[in-house]
């Protein structure tokens, strides 16, 4: 079950990574200089880092470190 | 001048960590090959990650992408570095994991050694590696053409290309030689440290010397030349589509992949899957956003390529500054180590050792061949480096990446599938080799831009200014598809591995 969890939440974050609807916008400007496509993917980015913090958490190999 | 001294004391610096700091640690020659070319399996810590992310940066992290932002805007950040923040750490956890498992388990030390054990065969594992090592080329001469682009530039026009390029050979050359695994590891992890704190200064700097970026940003949006730069107007969205595909070749990369098997604990993942993201975001977006506001500086000519940020930073930075900043370039420039020493590792475990000459001359000469293996290698990527004309994210991206994305079905496959063969892995490697071939073949002689065949009324292969697409895509896309599908189609009508094998790889614990 978590299994497809875990998927279903890595494929939404990849659908989240084609962000057409930004594609041609470069207001607002986040912090009155960061146009917002790039905020976006910033964004984005932090976002992964906080979804890898999960996944090491709930879905480590830990079956392999015990075969060791 | 100064830009100059602060370069030669880092290149001193280097050779001191490569060569002498770690020299009393285990991974010297008494360790035999597992020393010299896998730091004895025992990086840990922020080495590790360091090392790691070190390694799959090139010259493109800092030059390469300041200079594709320049061109094409905000859209490289989302192109190479968010795709790559979200794919390579799921890689790591889920592949990288796996490989160090296998490595730690049955001894092995190249991915080649990897696929023949796996699947029973012999030849196609040779096979395997000539393709290995034919695309790392490419990545290896990147490596040179940066650090001979990033000397002529930081001195000013004091040491020229040629020089430059040979100086960066030489000193990869010398502590990759003395140094093997444990000496690139920490160069490694001392360079990465060193252009991670470049981004942040480097904004810092240029932000205060711009008088600030939203004046800048605000004459880029009022010029139409310049405000389709802040959007991503300039790429399709296929187009960006078909980069996610680009970071599977994070785990197909010889370096990688060997690099995966040299952790102490498998632990070590943890900390390097979680912190990738970050590493990325703090190395990109400052080249990225720079890249993209050097077209509202005078200092930076429209004819600029990959030397944006070095062109930026001697308009904006103090001299002393400047310099110190340029020798966090070059670290990030000195990337083509760790494929050094791989393609060494590579040749020496995958045909020397391979074909007996390991139980023949024994284990010394084995790192003694490694050792001129290396010597070898720098001289030719020199070579290619002084003849090359290309664009460094160019050169990258069209062969080496392209490549080893569309080869990453095979190590998913080794690892993940029971029903994997050696004929599936054949095809796979036959496929891949053929298109990245034909490719190369359609970019040399056809001229851009031009669409080359259309079907039905739609564009097939149209060849671009800046490579070639296939209905709208980058052929990395239909490579990496078609190359899975080969494992899949083929595997299945082939005789799989001994029961044995399998079970090995595959015991009860490790099969969810």
């Amino acid at each position: 079950m978590n299994r497809w969890l875990f998927a279903i939440v890595i494929l939404l974050l990849y659908a989240l990574h084609q962000d057409f609807w930004l594609w041609r916008s470069a207001r607002p400007l986040v912090f009155g200089f960061l146009p917002v496509g790039l905020a976006y993917h910033a964004g984005f980015t932090l976002v992964a880092a906080a979804l890898m913090t999960l996944l090491v958490r709930v879905a480590w190999p830990s079956h392999l470190e015990e075969q060791d | 001048m100064t830009g100059t001294i602060f370069v030669a004391l880092y290149l001193a610096a280097v050779i001191y960590v490569g060569i002498f700091a770690f020299r009393g640690k285990r991974g010297g020659d008494s360790a035999g090959a597992e020393g010299f070319f896998m730091a004895s399996r025992s990086l840990g810590g922020f080495v590790f990650l360091f090392s790691l992310f070190g390694t799959h940066m090139t010259a493109f992290a800092i030059l390469g992408s300041s200079g594709h932002s320049f061109k094409n805007g905000i859209v490289t950040y989302g192109l190479m570095a968010s795709s790559s923040a979200f794919v390579v750490p799921l890689l790591l956890l889920f592949l990288g994991t796996r490989l160090w498992w296998v490595g730690r388990e049955f001894g092995h030390m190249t991915p080649v050694q990897i696929f023949r054990d796996r699947w029973e065969c012999g030849h196609i594992g040779t096979l395997i590696f000539v393709v290995q090592a034919v695309l790392l080329m490419p990545y290896i001469v990147i490596g040179v053409i940066g650090g001979g682009t990033a000397m002529r530039a930081i001195s000013g026009g004091l040491v020229p290309y040629w020089l430059g390029g040979a100086i960066v050979a030489a000193v990869v050359m010398s502590y990759v030689f003395f140094g093997g695994m444990r000496g690139t590891a920490f160069v490694n992890a001392f360079q990465t440290l060193l252009f991670l704190s470049f981004g942040t200064i480097a904004v810092a700097v240029i932000a205060n010397g711009m008088g600030g970026f939203s004046g800048v940003v605000e004459r880029l949006l009022a010029d139409p030349a310049t405000a389709p730069l802040l959007t991503r107007e300039r790429v399709s969205p296929l187009y960006f589509f078909s980069y996610t595909f680009i970071p599977l070749s994070a785990i197909a990369f010889p370096h990688i992949s060997i690099f995966c098997l040299t952790a102490k604990k498998m632990a070590q993942f943890k900390r390097t899957v979680i912190l990738y993201p970050i590493c990325i975001l703090a190395i990109w977006l400052p080249c990225v956003f720079l890249g993209v506001l050097a077209n509202g500086s005078s200092a930076v000519p429209n004819t600029a390529r990959d030397e944006v940020l070095l062109l930026l930073l001697g308009q904006y930075a103090p001299e002393w500054l400047a310099g110190l900043l340029g020798a966090g370039i070059m670290a990030a420039v000195m990337a083509s180590d760790s494929q050094i020493l791989a393609l060494s590792t590579m040749f020496t475990e995958d045909v020397f050792a391979y074909y007996g000459h390991k139980e023949r001359f024994g284990e010394r000469v084995q790192v003694m061949v490694g050792r001129g293996f290396v010597i070898a290698l720098t001289t030719v990527a020199y070579i290619v480096a002084l003849k090359a004309p290309g664009n460094i994210f160019e050169l990258a991206s069209q062969y080496a990446f392209s490549g080893f994305a569309a080869l990453s079905p095979l190590v998913i496959a080794a690892l993940c599938w029971r029903g994997s063969t050696k004929w599936g892995a054949l095809a796979s490697t036959l496929w891949v080799a053929g298109a990245v071939l034909a490719v190369a073949i359609f970019q040399a002689t056809v001229t851009a831009p031009g669409v080359w065949w259309q079907v039905a009324g739609a564009d097939a292969i149209t060849r671009t200014g800046a490579g070639t697409v296939v209905f709208g895509l980058l052929p990395v896309v239909p490579m990496t598809l078609i190359s899975a599908l080969l494992m899949v189609v083929v595997s299945s009508i082939s005789p799989r591995p001994s029961a044995a094998t399998v079970a090995r790889y595959f015991p009860s614990a490790a099969v969810q």
